[in-house]
């Protein structure tokens, strides 16, 4: 999908989150930093279901933070042998409480979240995936946090 | 002195009662596309527009919800490069040291985390995103010109491949 200039200021525009009120797609076609696309309440509504159906928005809602509604989240790691990355990722990705796995390039290859309805799951899942890999699971959750701004340009 | 506090993660969890929890999981794959999303929702649950709208509100204030917002997809938007650069930051400077890179405009997320001796020895982790990895590799450069020394070591982690993405998970 080709994003022109009236999606890309969509994208940006909508990352800011959308005004808590009855009609929110109403509102933002009429700001006026959206005042030049001419856009009214169906065509902002249009635009963001064709942006979600293509994949350009992974997501487009409300933006959930577990660990405020009494959930446990960390980030993992294991150092993984290379011929054993696919098998481990599948066990590993089989846990319903790991949410994002990626692959890095470092002696620690899987990285991971562990995101769980209680705190003390964090470390039980962790256990868990040590014994059905044979892998150590190394724990790095957040202790301080300075910035979370997933706000890209379009 | 007159810096904020880093977001730690001592704050209390807040209670989610049954209609919020429903509110969460209807909306799990997202806000419905439609003019009224909240009466969409309110339709499904059995209660009011306001009610919906009044509770999102406070779940936005309480923190659970951080925004209402597009979450696009960064290598649909050209940034095929994601590095996550992690530093060897003495506790003394960390806080300061993660201020500095948090306000660069190209971090996305910059936590405070626990060292692993003997072979991990880093404790703040900012990840950058960009187009290649040379424009990552530019941007280490300059993160580490403005640490200007409280980190005594870095290093990057490129990812190679997502292996699994997927949003919150709630249970009814």
């Amino acid at each position: 999908m080709e994003l022109d200039a009236i999606d890309r200021a969509l994208i940006n525009r909508l990352q800011d989150g959308l005004p808590l009120t009855s009609r929110p797609f109403a509102a933002v076609a009429a700001e006026p930093a959206m005042a030049e696309f001419g856009l009214d309440e169906d065509m902002v509504i249009g635009r963001v279901a064709a942006l979600r159906e293509a994949g350009v928005l992974s997501r487009f809602g409300p933006l959930y933070n577990a660990e405020r509604m009494g959930g446990g989240l960390s980030l993992a790691a294991m150092a993984v042998p290379a011929e054993r990355l696919d098998a481990v990722a599948a066990l590993v990705n089989a846990f319903p409480e790991v949410a994002h796995n990626y692959a890095r390039d470092h002696a620690l290859s899987l990285w991971f979240v562990l995101a769980t309805e209680t705190p003390e799951r964090v470390a039980e899942v962790a256990a868990a995936i040590e014994a059905r890999t044979g892998l150590a699971v190394r724990l790095f959750p957040k202790l301080a946090e300075y910035a979370l701004d997933l706000r890209f340009e379009a | 002195m007159t810096d904020p506090a880093p977001d730690t993660v001592a704050a209390d969890p807040v209670t989610l009662d049954a209609v919020d929890r429903r509110l969460v999981v209807e909306t799990q794959a997202g806000l419905p596309l439609v003019p009224r999303p909240y009466a969409a929702l309110a339709a499904r649950l059995g209660i009011a527009e306001e009610e919906v709208i009044a509770r999102f509100g406070r779940m936005l204030r309480a923190g659970i919800v951080r925004r209402i917002a597009a979450v696009p997809n960064h290598y649909r938007l050209g940034y095929a490069a994601n590095g996550m650069s992690v530093w060897e930051v003495p506790e003394t400077v960390i806080d300061e040291a993660g201020r500095l890179l948090a306000a660069l405009p190209f971090v996305t997320h910059c936590y405070r985390r626990p060292a692993h001796p003997p072979d991990w020895p880093y404790t703040l982790f900012a990840m950058v995103h960009a187009r290649d990895r040379a424009e990552v590799e530019a941007r280490i450069g300059a993160m580490a010109g403005l640490l200007d020394g409280r980190s005594r070591s870095h290093a990057v982690l490129y990812s190679t491949r997502i292996l699994k993405k997927t949003g919150l998970r709630l249970s009814a």
